[in-house]
């Protein structure tokens, strides 16, 4: 929620900030700066370069700030570290009562957890305590064991720092808060602070590192360029696979009468299907191994690219094709030098869906079963908590989908530079 | 011998109402070799349904068309076709468009280039031989498509409204080089307009169809289009006739609207 507001305030500060600096920057006088509307006229509307950089820095601000990260210079304040101590106020049986004081060193999990000096001092009955508590965990605390009298019945602790207490209550303090148990043993919390505690969330620089030292020690057996590589592999073989049996079908459902009605039934109804639901029964056919994933993938491509294909043909100018005849050209000719070209766009179109769906797929797949692949590297490490490599996975699958989306549209523009100038 | 003729030819598209429209009714034309011929008529009068009669695109319910003694049964190379526009292919040059034809024959390369060559020089796109079509303007892709179906060598052309989406400069200079071409190759050529003016300078005879049921309601033999192969068309327009023709051929399709509409009134 305060992150939420943190960033709704960054976008406003940014916005604010650019547009009065922006009044002295030379603006770019080319046709669409002139036009006086631009709300409502989606093509006047250009992204501001500017706002995606802040965006980016943003993101990477929120996630450094409330990690205690090295890259970002302010950080949200980090839990409770280093020594405190509260008094404590016990009452023996005879209502007469005696303060002692609790030391508590706080530290990082996996730290030095050596307790303060200074237990069992102090006179009267109450004598100090010490004792050790991680960082964003809590530690019982059992004040009663080296009093004089702790184990008579009636003795009990009836104030923290002089507030009272009873069991099931809290007492909030400087460094944190003490809560009684119903038994009446005290529970200590040190503050929180507003970081996130790595398993939640590592901040960047461990993910970087993480990323680092599997891109050179590899992962479970397996290099990271493996674990992408077999996940890319799945996919292309599947996707191959798919349009070489989705393109000539879709070609012959818009071409033959007899094609288009013995498959509209199973195309129409495998489309909506979502590939993801296919997967428990290809691991029951197939098996975990090579054959059912790019099986699945095959599926999740073929539909898609049918569909493309078919579109293609039916989108055909039909003076086109009529002006082919007339040219004297044959039915085959018309395939090849008429048809096949001109829906080239919609299947490219269609094979940039199909390979976003494989990679989805395939992701969901190695989720499910796998040796590597990304997402079996992610769901592995989320095992034992790993989360740096988890995120790391993560953002992988993001670039590496992304860019077979940008090689995508590269191959369409050098293939197809008619695409929508007809 | 190789005329072209229309030998009483009716159409009915039967309508998923129960219904059915008689776009044609008993047409009946013979063209000879080399004519130019324009056909006009208000929209629904049938005249493209006629032509794509002709091209084979469409079977006639009643009738048949013989082009030099042999029946029509579908498209073919020795009837090409112009049409309004997007007929180009994209994905080729201008060069391959125009070449389509030859290649598709399994004309040898070195023989079809030297035909398209001299097509791009006729109609005036030499420089233009390598571009993509897309690149070109609306004028110049009519160009490319009368060199590409001209590279065919056709007994007969088709034009469907082959000038309707130009501009009116563009069209005035297209026309006369249609007339340049027709007079050049000696085709037989059969043009639908929707513009008078178009038919009356394209036509050495000139078919007036009326609609409902389709059918020829005048015909008129011109010498327009014979003076515009050597003068400019603006000066054939002063010629005596020209104005009183195209009164009397505008008034003749303005009464035809009328009634059309007279009638859907009553009916509605």
């Amino acid at each position: 929620m305060t992150i939420a507001l943190i960033y709704v305030a960054i976008f406003i500060a940014a916005f604010v900030a650019v547009r009065a600096t922006g009044r002295f920057v030379e603006r770019q006088r080319d046709f669409t700066s002139l036009k006086t509307v631009t709300f409502g006229d989606e093509s006047a509307v250009r992204p501001n370069r500017i706002a995606s950089i802040i965006s980016v820095l943003a993101i990477f601000l929120i996630w450094g700030a409330f990690t205690g990260s090295k890259i970002t210079p302010i950080h949200a304040p980090g839990p409770f570290l280093g020594e405190t101590s509260f008094t404590y106020t016990a009452q023996a049986p005879d209502l007469s009562t005696d303060e002692g004081v609790v030391r508590v060193n706080v530290h990082r999990v996996g730290e030095d957890a050596a307790k303060p000096e200074g237990a069992d001092g102090g006179e009267g009955f109450a004598k100090d305590d010490a004792a050790s508590v991680a960082a964003w965990r809590s530690g019982l605390i059992r004040v009663d064991r080296n009093d004089v009298g702790g184990d008579a019945e009636g003795y009990k602790v009836i104030a923290i720092d002089g507030q009272p207490i009873a069991p099931g209550e809290t007492v909030k303090l400087a460094d944190g808060t003490v809560t009684m148990t119903p038994k009446g043993t005290l529970n200590f919390s040190p503050d929180p602070g507003w970081q996130m505690e790595k398993i939640w969330l590592p901040a960047p620089e461990d993910v970087w590192n993480r990323l680092i030292e599997i891109g050179t020690d590899g992962y479970r057996g397996f290099t990271l360029w493996e674990h992408v590589g077999w996940s890319l592999m799945r996919v292309v073989a599947g996707f191959a696979l798919g349009s070489a049996v989705g393109i000539p079908l879709g070609y012959a459902m818009g071409l033959s009468n007899w094609f288009r009605g013995w498959f509209d039934p199973i195309v129409e109804f495998m489309r909506p299907v979502p590939p993801l639901a296919l997967i428990p029964l290809v691991i029951i056919w197939f098996g975990i191994d090579e054959t059912g994933k790019i099986v699945l993938l095959f599926l999740a491509a073929l539909w898609i690219m049918t569909i493309a294909a078919r579109a293609g043909v039916s989108g055909v100018n039909i003076t086109k094709i009529h002006a082919a005849y007339s040219l004297g050209a044959s039915k085959w000719q018309i395939l090849r030098h008429v048809i096949i070209p001109n829906s080239l766009p919609e299947i490219f179109t269609g094979a940039r869906v199909a390979m976003g769906v494989c990679w989805g797929t395939v992701v969901a797949a190695e989720l499910v079963a796998a040796e590597k692949g990304a997402g079996q590297m992610i769901v592995a490490a989320s095992k034992f908590q790993l989360t740096d490599i988890v995120i790391m996975g993560i953002v992988l699958i993001g670039i590496v989908g992304y860019g077979i989306d940008i090689l995508m549209r590269l191959a369409e523009n050098w293939l197809v530079p008619w695409k929508g100038r007809s | 011998m190789s005329g072209l003729s229309i030998e009483n030819i009716s159409m009915r598209f039967d309508l998923p109402n129960g219904t059915s429209v008689q776009a044609l009714q008993n047409v009946s034309l013979d063209i000879r070799q080399g004519e130019l011929l324009s056909v006009l008529g208000p929209s629904g009068c049938g005249k493209t349904t006629l032509l794509n009669i002709v091209a084979g695109f469409l079977a006639p319910t009643e009738g048949r068309v013989v082009l030099g003694g042999k029946p029509v049964v579908g498209p073919g190379p020795e009837r090409g076709m112009v049409f309004q526009q997007g007929a180009l292919f994209e994905w080729m040059s201008v060069r391959e468009n125009v070449a389509f034809g030859p290649n598709m024959k399994g004309m040898p390369k070195a023989e079809s280039a030297g035909i398209v060559d001299h097509l791009l020089d006729v109609v005036g796109l030499r420089d233009f031989k390598d571009k993509a079509v897309y690149e070109l303007s609306g004028g110049m892709q009519q160009r490319v498509a009368l060199a590409r179906c001209l590279a065919n060598d056709p007994e007969v052309i088709l034009m469907d409204e082959p000038l309707g989406a130009l501009d009116a400069l563009t069209r005035e200079k297209m026309q006369g080089l249609v007339l340049k071409l027709w007079k050049e190759t000696g085709k037989t050529i059969i043009l639908i307009t929707h513009s008078v003016e178009e038919a009356l300078l394209l036509g050495e005879r000139l078919l007036v169809m009326a609609p409902r049921p389709g059918r020829i309601h005048k015909e008129y033999r011109l010498p327009f289009a014979d003076m515009g192969v050597d003068a400019d068309l603006r000066d054939v327009k002063k010629t005596e006739g020209y104005a009183e023709t195209r009164e009397e051929i505008l008034t003749m399709i303005w009464n035809m609207e009328e009634e059309i509409m007279g009638r859907t009134e009553a009916a509605s």
